[in-house]
């Protein structure tokens, strides 16, 4: 028998650890890298005039008011749709029914409509809200679109943060004679709101960040938006054009920079309400 | 029956409507979709549209071979790359580092994983692109080059999850391994890994759904061009950017066309979703 190339356990555990931590190090770097880039060549870009001036020459001057506010709106009106309906099909699944065939096929559903890509959902809002409905590319057809987007992220959250409300307080409730319906909105929605919210918080992140379901239901007009029908151009779309058709990079970064900045504050007001919430409930 | 059991009826039944009409979302997308996207594809011939090598639109030439083996490519680049580095670092992040650098970088990493996608793909095309054309030559829009951000891109998912199905391992595995004198990596490879094996793979394939559904990030970096990419240097075009790059000025046979891509797209998704829905199931079973 030929020699075996086999390391003794101790050496081999050392060789594992160092390559692991290269790798997760590698990982990390890459991840810190983006943001740094972003912020070190947008952050110069900012500045008062940039957040309230409208963008002029087709991005290449002026600032990203306009599409600020779009954003903005595109986000209220898909959470304004999103939320009702996410909150209550949570309540629905872990209050008022018990798991039968209709909660597992609630729950299939959410979790397949997590997966599909949002340029699926771009190509639905097309056909349904711009075309259909005659909404045309507006803030409504781009919002309507969002909702249905964030949907499956609203039950799931909602419905972790139900479930994790501890049965005692149900039972005293009951005991008290309320009704199911009281039981819920007096006592276990209350306990549950740090974790909707998270859901909700999470949702505003993803409206913000995302493109392909936009670009194609809000439409890209360099407008500041009047009316739910008025086509306008959210901030991750201009960030998209002025980078693809190289208009102009320094705005580009600028308009990255504030993208990337509003996201990342959103997320981490998610992740301390999380943690808050966590330690409450241990 | 008193009032106020009448009106928790009533709650119960419009709660039902609505937990309905959210997953009539999911119906509604469905026949959307193919409503717009079959009838073309039996028009042409299913073999034409998925074995046609020519994506001339102009001239009714509606082939998606060359989409299709994009997108496969790039989602399967995007592991070779994502997997390895992400499942590392969560092994890492929950076996053999300091706990409080864990606690340093898991929300780094969450974090990270809000950064919108348009974000990674212009990263790619100002540093990643320019490199690749560079030092391997091509014009740097290329396979390698979405598969390099696809595999970045999902790496917040993988380690994410590969995370939560390591630490929902008991701990009394680990002490039965270290007790019986096993390494720490002995414990993760004959132990704990075999022990998390679902939840892992079902955090890969839903890292796959996202490389294979990512359009902004891709369309930045791939170059675009509707062939069969000879090398991992030659541009490349996806099913999703099929859809994106033309769907702004199609009409006609050629939107009808796009569709059908969408079709394609969902379909592959679908798949995808619920291997992972079993496979994660199985876990939470264990």
């Amino acid at each position: 028998m030929g020699p075996q190339l086999r390391l003794q356990p101790r050496t081999e555990q050392k060789v594992v650890q160092f390559l692991m931590y290269f790798m997760t190090s590698l990982a990390v770097l890459v991840l810190v890298f983006i943001l740094v880039v972003i912020l070190k060549n947008g952050l110069p870009q900012l500045s008062l005039e940039f957040l309230t001036r409208n963008p002029a020459d087709m991005g290449r001057e002026g600032g990203i008011l306009s599409t600020i506010v779009a954003t903005i709106f595109l986000t209220f009106i898909a959470l304004l749709v999103a939320t009702p309906l996410g909150v209550g099909t949570a309540i629905y699944l872990t209050e008022y029914t018990v798991e039968s065939r209709i909660t597992k096929v609630i729950r299939f559903g959410a979790e397949c409509l997590a997966g599909i890509p949002s340029i699926i959902f771009g190509l639905f809002g097309f056909i349904l809200f711009v075309n259909k409905l005659k909404f045309g590319w507006s803030i409504l057809s781009g919002g309507l679109t969002l909702a249905f987007m964030v949907l499956p992220t609203i039950i799931r959250t909602s419905e972790e943060a139900i479930k994790a409300v501890p049965q005692a307080y149900r039972l005293v409730s009951f005991s008290l004679g309320s009704t199911r319906w009281q039981t819920v909105t007096r006592v276990v929605l209350p306990s549950a709101i740090p974790g909707i919210v998270t859901g909700v918080i999470l949702s505003i992140g993803r409206s913000i960040g995302e493109t392909a379901a936009v670009i194609f239901t809000a439409g890209s007009a360099l407008r500041m938006p009047t009316s739910l029908f008025s086509s306008s151009r959210t901030m991750s779309v201009h960030f998209y054009i002025l980078a693809k058709e190289g208009v102009s990079m320094p705005k580009a970064y600028g308009t990255a920079a504030v993208l990337v900045i509003s996201i990342l504050v959103i997320n981490i007001a998610t992740y301390y309400l999380m943690e808050k919430y966590i330690r409450r409930k241990s | 029956m008193t009032k106020l059991e009448k009106n928790d009826r009533l709650v119960r039944l419009s709660l039902l409507m609505i937990a309905l009409s959210a997953i009539s979302v999911l119906a509604i997308i469905t026949v959307f979709i193919f409503e717009q996207g079959t009838p073309i594809m039996f028009r042409y011939g299913l073999k034409s549209f998925l074995l046609g090598q020519d994506w001339y639109p102009s001239e009714k030439s509606f082939g998606l071979l060359p989409m299709i083996v994009g997108s496969i490519m790039v989602t399967f680049g995007a592991l070779i790359i994502g997997v390895p580095l992400g499942l590392a670092s969560a092994i890492f992040l929950t076996e053999f580092s300091h706990r409080r650098l864990t606690r340093i970088l898991k929300p780094i990493i969450e974090l990270l994983a809000g950064i919108p996608s348009v974000v990674y793909g212009f990263i790619g095309l100002m540093f990643l692109v320019p490199f690749i054309r560079d030092k391997f030559g091509g014009p740097g829009l290329s396979v390698l080059a979405a598969s390099v951000i696809l595999g970045i891109m999902i790496l917040p998912t993988i380690i994410s999850i590969a995370i939560d199905s390591i630490r929902a391992v008991p701990d009394s595995y680990r002490e039965g391994s270290i007790a019986l004198g096993a390494t720490r990596w002995q414990t993760v490879r004959m132990v704990i890994l075999p022990a998390a094996r679902s939840g892992i793979i079902a955090g890969i394939i839903l890292g796959m759904g996202r490389a294979i559904g990512e359009t902004m990030a891709v369309i930045m970096v791939a170059g675009n061009a509707a062939d069969i990419p000879g090398s991992l240097l030659a541009p490349v075009r996806t099913l999703t950017s099929n859809i994106a790059l033309e769907m702004a000025y199609a009409s006609g046979e050629h939107r009808e066309a796009l569709f059908a891509t969408g079709v394609i797209l969902f379909v592959i998704i679908m798949i995808l979703n619920t291997i992972a829905n079993v496979t994660a199931a199985r876990q939470r079973k264990k």
